[in-house]
């Protein structure tokens, strides 16, 4: 294997600084054409390098056009917004005049997806958990293959279950909340029950438990029998073993795991606009039907929406990528941090 | 502390397979036995159903008694979780919990055991690492993670966090395997002086390890691959390496094997 080389590969900026895992001294450029005997570089080298390479700027550069498109398209929509795009409570682009405002959808989205989260992922940790350490192994097998199927059903099924099912028969659980929580904000409503942002986000939590279950099972298993056994050998219980050994070790993977379930939260568009009766409101009464978010919106609205308002929804998918951006790094980094603290 | 192993008739399956035969031995306290043998005759076996860590692995199961100091811890009233609180164990690879400092990994054990009084936990850091002849090295980055030491640091932290919970017995599979060969003289150095307070047991591939710092050897072999390894002597190591009873003995220590 030609070390050096598959670091270059890698693209990492600073590849020349990397040094080879057999410890030598990385290459100079002059010495590039020839491999570690001395011998000229394979002819298969070359090309697989620059088949990867290529993958790596196409992506790159579909990237880039996508922005540039978003972007020129909604332009001329924001131009004719006569009022604050980040604040207004409303979704009119195509009247006159103009008016239409991210700010009631953004927050519909981080608020579905937030509380989707908040109710999917210890679940989904304890699938994994249960799967890959607790199970017996004639279950686990099966079990761990239905997670991994249901991670793939279309999300249209989870809205159809949804609409159909969850709305009527939440009812009930909301109104108990309301009325022996409800002085708690987030549980008072106006009374009225069922296509609500709670409802949305049972439905969103439901379609993201098995991703994340089916990451973080992933992660489980992988822990070095090393960790497992400094456990158990100081006298932890199955439990203590968990929390000692495995936690740690999939830490990293569960975060990458909730960001994955974030995305796909936050990205919903048709099992959301099925739930959600939508309105342009910011509220806290997640029990009450209302709530909408940027990608229902957009599955809900783009039918009929004239130029001006095609336009309105580009710029709200412009938000909704930035808001997906900022998770992601935000992520990047708690997981970085981890690393650091393992090193 | 420091208590005596028997095993009687100890016969180990790891499900259909007969790992170990017929194993009948006694460690005394407060010295090292060392277990020597080729690779897979069982002895790393052995020293596992000490604190019942085989049972770790699915499908594994004891037939026979090992007693400590007379009490049979494979009774079905027995948690293994309480033998393995007083028996510990260091592995052939140091694996320190990487993202725990390495105070934590000191007082991990203590810690299960729901000891919370912050000053006593201090000092048994200070004198399980003092035990293990490293307090002098980290007593300033006691915070630092456990996965930032060198190797041979690493296990020392190991044999820290095994002694921290003041065990009966201490088993040691294959320690400096792992290690270069100073770090290898510390941890064997070290196994001379915590021979005083504990029951040692250790796996060891070298041979001039189990000379130089056991009491007791005893040899393992098999017939043949397949078939359940056996203890075949065990006895003062100054016998066995000079004078062992029987032939496989001697021509094992002598290098005249297979």
């Amino acid at each position: 294997m030609d070390e050096p080389e598959s670091a270059k590969i890698s693209m990492t900026r600073s590849s020349e600084a990397v040094p080879s895992p057999a410890g030598q001294p990385p290459k100079t450029n002059g010495a590039q054409s020839k491999d570690m005997r001395g011998r000229p570089r394979r002819r298969a080298d070359a090309i697989f390098r620059m088949l990867v390479q290529g993958s790596g700027v196409v992506l790159l550069v579909i990237m880039a056009a996508i922005a540039v498109f978003l972007i020129l398209q909604a332009i001329p929509a924001l131009k004719a917004d006569t009022t604050n795009f980040l604040t207004t409570l409303n979704w009119a682009p195509d009247s006159t005049p103009s008016s239409f405002g991210i700010a009631a959808l953004a927050f519909g989205s981080l608020l579905t997806s937030l509380l989707a989260l908040v109710m999917s992922v210890p679940v989904a940790v304890g699938v994994a958990l249960a799967i890959s350490h607790y199970a017996p192994r004639w279950l686990a097998g099966p079990l761990a293959y239905v997670v991994d199927l249901l991670a793939a059903v279309p999300s249209v099924v989870f809205g159809l279950w949804g609409l159909i099912y969850l709305v009527p028969s939440i009812i009930g659980p909301s109104k108990f909340l309301s009325t022996y929580f409800g002085f708690i904000p987030l549980f008072e409503t106006n009374g009225t029950y069922g296509k609500s942002v709670f409802a949305a986000s049972v439905v969103l939590a439901v379609m993201i438990i098995p991703i994340i279950a089916a990451i973080s099972r992933e992660i489980f298993v992988q822990t070095p029998r090393d960790h497992i056994e400094a456990a158990w050998a100081i006298g932890a219980t199955k439990w203590e073993m968990v929390r000692t050994a495995i936690l740690p070790y999939g830490r990293s993977g569960v975060v990458s795991a909730t960001v994955l379930g974030f995305g796909r939260a936050i990205g919903e568009t048709i099992a959301v606009a099925l739930v959600l009766s939508a309105n342009y409101e910011i509220s806290l009464h997640i029990l009450q039907p209302g709530g909408n978010t940027i990608a229902a919106n957009i599955a809900n609205r783009y039918g009929e929406a004239g130029g001006i308002g095609r336009g309105a929804l580009i710029a709200s998918g412009l938000v909704l990528f930035v808001i997906t951006l900022i998770v992601n790094f935000g992520a990047r980094a708690i997981v970085r941090r981890g690393e650091r603290e393992g090193a | 502390m420091a208590k005596s192993i028997q095993m009687k008739n100890v016969d180990i399956y790891y499900g259909k397979f007969h790992a170990v035969q017929d194993v009948n031995l006694s460690v005394p306290p407060r010295a090292v036995t060392a277990f020597i043998g080729p690779s897979g005759c069982g002895k790393s076996t052995v020293l596992r159903t000490m604190n019942r860590m085989h049972e770790v692995i699915p499908g594994a199961r004891v037939e026979g008694r090992v007693e400590l100091d007379g009490e049979d811890i494979y009774r079905p009233a027995v948690d293994p979780v309480e033998v393995r609180r007083a028996v510990g164990m260091v592995f052939q690879r140091p694996n320190p919990f990487p993202t725990m400092s390495i105070r934590d990994n000191v007082v991990a054990g203590l810690k299960l055991q729901g000891v919370r009084n912050k000053s006593h936990l201090e000092e048994v850091t200070e004198r399980s690492l003092r035990g293990a002849n490293l307090w002098n090295e980290v007593k300033d980055r006691l915070g630092r993670p456990g996965g930032s030491l060198s190797g041979g640091q690493q296990q020392r932290l190991c044999i820290a966090r095994a002694i921290a919970v003041q065990p009966e017995i201490l088993l040691m599979d294959e320690p400096c395997s792992a290690l270069d060969p100073i770090s290898t003289l510390a941890i064997e150095e070290l196994m001379g002086e915590l021979k005083k307070d504990y029951t040692i047991v250790i796996v060891t591939h070298n041979m001039q390890q189990a000379a130089r710092v056991s009491d007791q050897t005893g040899f393992f072999n098999l017939k043949a691959a397949g078939q359940p390894g056996r203890l075949i002597e065990l006895d003062n190591t100054e016998k066995i390496f000079s004078n062992p009873t029987e032939k496989a003995t001697e021509d094992y220590i002598s290098g005249r094997f297979g």
